[in-house]
């Protein structure tokens, strides 16, 4: 399925140019590996954070502060300013994580409210509400990653390494346990799992996630302002776990590919935008509550089933 | 210098109580279904909104109007549990939770379809000559916020102390599978609870939207300071709610007065942070 999807992503340039459309399949790119790593700290870990556009945000302002007023070069720039969100990640995880619930829910987006009125406030390092513009590319050499296709194979290359990672991780003894600590934090603690450490260890993998993929957005779109990095962008990434399947790495990819495509296909309902939006969430949530992909999954199963039942019992009639 | 002090407390304590307002309609619903009730933000705006209209477009007296909209909002509450919740077919509290965030954009959506984008001005109850008291400066609204909180706060210790609906209600947040066992509705205890929520954010929306502007997202903030108002206090604790929504309000000004106030936020939520790294169940909580 990796290789299709490579493949699939491999060609999709050559049938598509228009810049637009690159455009939004790049935002899903960069929006997918927040999406993977928060859902490893949902779905595999069962815990909730509501502030993972914080990480988004520093890692983006790090990297755009770090080369573009000091002048670093990128790549280091990029792997300098995922160390330090780490260091913030486990900074904030070690006594946040023992929240639990509602309480947890409320931390991180207390965290990610602070760092949204930092970045807006402290206007001499960050620009403040205007934004900060006059990030550089990336580049190899002399090969800038300047325009949509070039970028496309940059950004679907980054997620799909992600991808294969998290695929990796929860079928390796480590992401077993964080399954079991998502069904049941006591028995997985009974069972020898060291929950702490394993929730700790998890949320700063998907901290770390969130910020390459900020570094990512800053220099792909060379501005980025505050507005990218608050409360609502942190709930819409947790709608894309949901929406995906909490749980489910493929669903994740479909989770961030469905909200960020949605705004584009309801952009003729225009003024009853909120409206549509809301309620295919709450349609969702409401018929297919496990996701999309595993709930449409199971219910296709479950009429198989049910239709194969039924010629049984018209064998054993007749 | 004193009397800066007794401003800031004033201004701390009108906020706060609008913070406790909304805090407990997040508690109550919590306490009957084990939810964060996003929508509770919208309720917030919907009843300055039902208030304006009230006012100035159906030209009813202020007392008539303020209790129209606060029922009003308690109304559109229990159609959002009764059409939005109830059919949920999930136990899981983060699907749960997510509904009401998808239920809250829709509330927000026909709100701004509604009455605009625009910024509204919301007359106050009475007259907005500001009142001198120990030579701090207080608005009339002010005063009727603090009072008509004690109000609310009073009803609903009433309600829940006193009549039968109160004590089934009680029962069901102690134990949701006793009290099913003895034979007590679910589905009219959740929507009670519903109903509450509404009243409660409605009557914050009324009160508070003259002193800050009204538009379609005036809640958004407020509504998310109720909720840490409510983890501050211990969620779930009533009283935990007024004293968390009280101490958020005076953290608040009193930082915006001698720190900084464009940080005024982040010192409040900082201050939750630290908090519940130390009680990492509230203030009140058990």
């Amino acid at each position: 399925m990796v290789v299709m999807l490579s493949t699939l992503l491999m060609l999709f340039p050559l049938f598509e140019d228009n810049p637009y459309t690159l455009g939004v399949t790049n935002l899903i790119a960069i929006n997918t590996i927040v999406v993977l790593g928060l859902n490893l700290f949902i779905g595999y870990a069962g815990q909730i954070s509501l502030g993972h556009a914080a990480f988004f945000g520093l890692g983006a302002y790090g990297s755009a502060i770090t080369t573009g007023t000091y002048g670093l070069p990128p790549w280091p720039a990029m792997l300098l300013v995922a160390m330090a969100v780490g260091c913030i990640a486990l900074f904030v995880g070690i006594p946040v994580l023992r929240l639990s619930g509602h309480y947890l829910a409320m931390a991180t987006l207390g965290f990610n409210f602070v760092v949204h009125s930092v970045l807006l406030e402290w206007d001499t390092l960050t620009g403040g509400p205007s934004g900060f513009s006059g990030i550089p590319y990336l580049a190899f050499g002399d090969f800038s990653f300047d325009d949509e296709v070039r970028l496309h194979y940059l950004l679907w290359s980054f997620t799909m390494i992600c991808l294969l990672l998290c695929l990796n991780l929860v079928r390796s003894g480590v992401g077993r346990g964080l399954s079991a600590l998502a069904e049941d934090e006591t028995a997985a603690a009974a069972l020898g799992v060291n929950t702490r450490l394993a929730k700790i260890k998890i949320f700063v993998l998907s901290a770390v996630m969130a910020s390459l993929a900020g570094s990512l957005f800053a220099h792909c779109y060379s501005f980025i302002s505050p507005d990218s990095f608050g409360i609502f962008t942190s709930t819409d990434m947790v709608i894309m776990v949901v929406i995906g399947g909490m749980g489910s790495i493929w669903g994740s990819l479909f989770g961030a590919g469905l909200i960020t495509l949605l705004p584009e296909w309801i952009g003729v309902f225009e003024n009853y935008k909120d409206f549509v939006h809301g309620g295919i969430l709450v349609l969702v949530l409401m018929f297919l509550p496990q996701g999309l992909i595993s709930g449409l999954k199971d219910m296709v199963t479950v009429r198989l089933a049910l239709h194969k039942q039924k010629g049984k019992q018209k064998d054993a009639a007749t | 210098m004193f009397q800066d002090l007794l401003q800031y407390v004033f201004s701390g304590l009108t906020n706060g109580a609008i913070y406790a307002l909304i805090a407990l309609g997040f508690c109550v619903v919590n306490n009957t279904m084990g939810i964060v009730n996003f929508v509770q933000v919208d309720f917030v705006t919907l009843g300055g909104m039902l208030m304006f209209s009230c006012l100035l477009g159906a030209g009813l007296p202020m007392v008539p109007g303020l209790l129209l909209a606060v029922a009003g909002v308690a109304v559109v509450a229990m159609v959002v549990e009764r059409f939005g919740l109830r059919p949920a077919r999930s136990n899981n509290h983060l699907v749960l939770i997510f509904l009401t965030v998808g239920l809250s954009i829709i509330l927000r959506g026909i709100i701004k379809l509604v009455w605009g984008k625009n910024r509204m001005a919301l007359p106050p109850l009475t007259t907005d000559h500001p009142i001198t008291i120990f030579g701090a400066s207080v608005l009339p609204q002010a005063l009727w916020i603090l009072l008509l909180t004690i109000v609310a706060i009073s009803l609903l210790t009433w309600f829940f102390y006193k009549t039968s609906l109160g004590l089934s209600m009680r029962a069901v947040a102690s134990n949701p599978k006793a009290a099913a066992v003895v034979g007590i509705p679910a589905g009219r205890i959740r929507l009670t609870s519903y109903a509450i929520a509404g009243a409660l954010g409605g009557l914050a929306g009324v009160l508070v939207t003259p002193i800050t502007t009204l538009n379609y997202d005036v809640g958004v903030l407020l509504g998310l300071k109720g909720f840490a108002a409510a983890i501050l206090g211990g969620f779930g604790s009533f009283p935990g709610a007024v004293f968390g929504g009280l101490i958020l309000g005076l953290l608040e000004s009193l930082s915006a007065g001698y720190l900084s106030s464009a940080y005024k936020d982040v010192v409040a939520f900082v201050v939750l942070l630290l908090v519940l790294c130390v009680r990492p169940k509230g203030l009140l909580g058990k």
